[in-house]
């Protein structure tokens, strides 16, 4: 086990898989002999060599495209966006083909894309640098869509992802590349000493649809993935109360059984994502726990979002889920 | 100040004719023999300036053959290619028929673009990629593909290979290397620069075709493809065809140049214009772009220029937009009687073994739709069953369209 902050796992994984299956291919914009804007392709162009690393035109649809043409033919393509906000010109791509192209060819052709996009706020991005769009990939037949938030599970999500034969969207909370983030803007702890910058330097995977309980409780349960996760866990702190920390790791498909076994014990809820609230991925989370949970239920389940508004530039801390907001969620599920 | 208040104006362009004008085209003064050939290794965009500006011609109008783009094809060759374009158009002919009586949901039909597809594909080698628009489904007769199942594919019968899941057209044939049109229109073309860099890196002599209307250049994807061709060197080519219109749109709306060959050259790839209803000109510019791709030399350019003569899809009404003649007044006329004079000038065809052609494959088709339809037709089925909806949207099924599936059986999954 060596201490790695996430870029580092990310690295790793990468790594072990351009050495592992040569029909691993990298591409993006910077990704190859710069290493990345994160720096999260550092030295692989070097190790590996411009034929499997290399850097592409500014051409967010065309990158798509072409790791989609190359998935068809045999390679296993992992591509960055280099910031989500920047995956729409490749919507049509990753929504009307890659996801659709097993089914709609009555499986004689796939492609096994992963698409890695930093996301989510923090870092004083503003409204082009800071968005969470995951649910607008979640509503896509077709796709997995995986967000990491721990150098951990970011080694061992993204292995999972490049091994899948479907299409995955592969969210990282550049917010915590560096450091988890406990909402508390003025203080940037590093991932040295926390004990999920643990990471194995050898491959090893988390299975896509696993979600992973970071604290345990009996009072509330709170859900979240990305960013928001160390956000959650500093306000379940803050707030007092017993809670389970669900981190999702997998949107689609996510983990039915952790879930639906935390709220029937219990009882209360709370999701927070960075993303707008309407049509957000905790809509879908509120729906279906309300479905299948009802009776389980003691108090109305509460969702502690961003709001419905593009994402602030120095305001974003008003934006963000914050702890105080989360704690106060918390204790909100309490009152019934 | 015009009478709705506007104070300017915006320059829109129009179509060259519209219905109850008298259409009437410029005869080209481009003949066969005008060109030559560059060599296709060391070809350079810079070189093919005139190639692109010009008109790659085979046949004149007589049907007489010559010049250094003269593919040399041998009579069963040629034969075997007026075979196929006849084939494609009493297949789609009989599938027209098909859905004008509600057997088929929507048909779209090659008519006056048979050469496209089929000289292309024959100037290809069998392991080369095919990512064509719902305009090339010809390739497939040329690849060998059984015309039972494209028909069941078009009724959407529980013998569709793709299980009912397209409209029809919108085939798949891995294996004819035949990769699964979709309707979104423009996105193969990018996509196909990526199937061909995967053959470069394999190492494998493989090249990739794609087409695009001349609409659709006007997509990013065209953009894309052009761009990443010629930044990769990918053995790809790249055909714009243009049939003058998409829809009710005319080309002019496509490009403000008048003409599309020519937009290669600033991307650095060498681009040609050939004459799409020319067999024999088809031929021979797609394996000269594939004998250049092969060589590790990159992409090529090509605008194929020809006319829609039928109309969009079984939904269109050309009528209500352009002249109902205008396709009889086009330079290039009508490709599968260019090939057939040409054959009847070299004494290798004759009008009645054309006629003997014709009946040989309207029974072959007509023999093919009865058996198809014994698998299911759109009226009664059988289709296929209602369980295909949720297999193959992932490798293996996950738990929420399991659940999903399971409701739709009412349980009795």
């Amino acid at each position: 086990m060596t201490n790695m902050n996430m870029i580092q796992s990310l690295n790793s994984a990468l790594d072990i898989m351009l050495d592992r299956d040569p029909d691993v291919i990298i591409f993006g914009e910077d990704v190859g002999y710069f290493g990345g804007v994160f720096r999260t392709t550092d030295g692989l162009q070097e190790k590996h060599g411009d034929h499997r690393v290399f850097d592409t035109p500014l051409s967010e649809g065309g990158i798509a495209a072409t790791a989609f043409g190359m998935g068809l033919n045999g390679l296993r393509p992992i591509v960055e966006i280099q910031f989500a906000d920047y995956i729409f010109p490749a919507y049509d791509q990753i929504v009307n083909e890659m996801a659709k192209i097993r089914h709609r060819s009555g499986g004689e052709f796939w492609s096994p894309v992963t698409l890695r996009t930093p996301a989510g706020g923090g870092i004083r991005g503003g409204h082009h640098h800071s968005q969470s769009p995951e649910s607008q990939f979640t509503h896509t037949p077709g796709l997995k869509v995986v967000y990491c938030s721990t150098p951990y599970n970011a080694k061992g999500l993204l292995i999972s992802s490049v091994e899948s034969n479907d299409p995955v969207i592969f969210f990282e909370p550049k917010r915590c590349y560096r450091g988890p983030f406990y909402g508390d803007p003025h203080k940037v702890p590093t991932w040295s000493d926390h004990p999920e910058a643990e990471v194995p330097e050898g491959e090893y995977r988390i299975p896509l649809g696993q979600a992973r309980m970071a604290l345990e409780g009996s009072e509330c349960t709170v859900i979240s993935w990305g960013a928001m996760v160390h956000v959650c866990e500093q306000a379940i702190k803050d707030s007092g109360f017993s809670c389970d920390l669900i981190d999702l790791q997998t949107l689609v498909p996510w983990d039915k059984e952790t879930v639906v076994g935390s709220i029937e014990k219990t009882g209360r809820c709370v999701i927070v994502h960075e993303a707008p609230k309407t049509s957000g991925f905790g809509a879908e989370m509120s729906a279906s726990i309300q479905e299948r949970c009802f009776y389980h239920l003691e108090s109305p389940i509460v969702r502690v979002t961003g709001w419905d508004t593009p994402f602030p530039h120095t305001t974003e801390w008003d934006y963000m889920p914050g702890p105080t907001r989360i704690a106060a969620a918390i204790a909100q599920t309490q009152e019934d | 100040m015009s009478s709705d208040g506007s104070k300017g104006s915006i320059r829109v362009p129009d179509a060259p004719f519209r219905p109850g004008e008298e259409a009437s085209f410029d005869s080209w003064p481009w003949k066969p023999g005008d060109f030559s050939m560059p060599d296709p290794k060391t070809c350079e965009f810079k070189d093919t300036t005139e190639l692109a500006n010009g008109l790659v011609r085979v046949l004149d109008d007589d049907g007489v053959a010559s010049g250094e783009w003269d593919p040399g094809l041998s009579a069963e060759e040629l034969r075997n290619g007026l075979e196929h374009m006849v084939r494609l158009r009493i297949f789609d002919d009989r599938m027209m028929k098909m859905q004008r009586t509600g057997l088929l949901s929507f048909y779209m039909r090659s008519l006056g673009e048979e050469a496209v597809a089929i000289a292309q594909t024959m100037a290809l080698q069998e392991q080369d990629w095919i990512f064509p628009t719902y305009r090339q489904p010809g390739a497939q007769f040329v690849r060998g593909r059984d015309m039972v199942s494209m028909i069941c594919h078009c009724i959407g019968n529980e013998e569709d290979n793709i299980k009912g899941r397209q409209m029809p057209v919108h085939y798949s044939y891995r294996e004819g290397r035949f990769i699964s049109v979709s309707s979104p229109v423009g996105t193969q073309f990018s996509q196909a620069v990526g199937v061909a860099l995967a053959s470069s890196y394999k190492g494998l002599d493989e090249v990739t075709i794609t087409w695009i209307g001349d609409g659709a250049s006007a997509e990013g994807d065209y953009h894309y493809a052009l761009n990443f061709a010629s930044v990769f060197n990918a053995p790809v080519i790249l055909n714009v065809v243009n049939n003058q219109w998409a829809i009710s749109t005319h080309a002019n709306f496509a490009t403000g140049i008048g003409d599309f060959a020519s937009r290669g050259l600033p991307y650095g790839l060498p681009s040609i214009r050939v004459d799409g209803n020319d067999f024999l000109a088809l031929y021979s510019v797609t394996k000269w772009a594939r004998e250049r791709a092969a060589s590790g030399a990159g992409a090529t350019h090509i605008e194929v220029l020809t006319y829609r003569t039928g109309a969009h899809s079984s939904s269109d009404d050309p009528s209500r937009y352009r002249p109902g003649d205008e396709h009889t007044k086009w330079p290039g006329g009508d490709p599968v009687v260019r090939l057939k004079e040409h054959l009847i000038n070299i004494g290798e065809w004759s009008e009645e073994s054309h006629l003997e052609l014709e009946e040989k494959i309207d029974s072959e088709v007509v023999e093919a739709y009865k058996e198809a339809v014994k698998f299911g037709d759109l009226a009664n089925g059988p289709y296929p069953s209602a369980d295909t909806i949720f297999t193959e949207v992932y490798e293996e099924v996950p738990w929420h369209l399991q659940e999903q599936h399971d409701e739709m059986m009412g349980g009795q999954s």
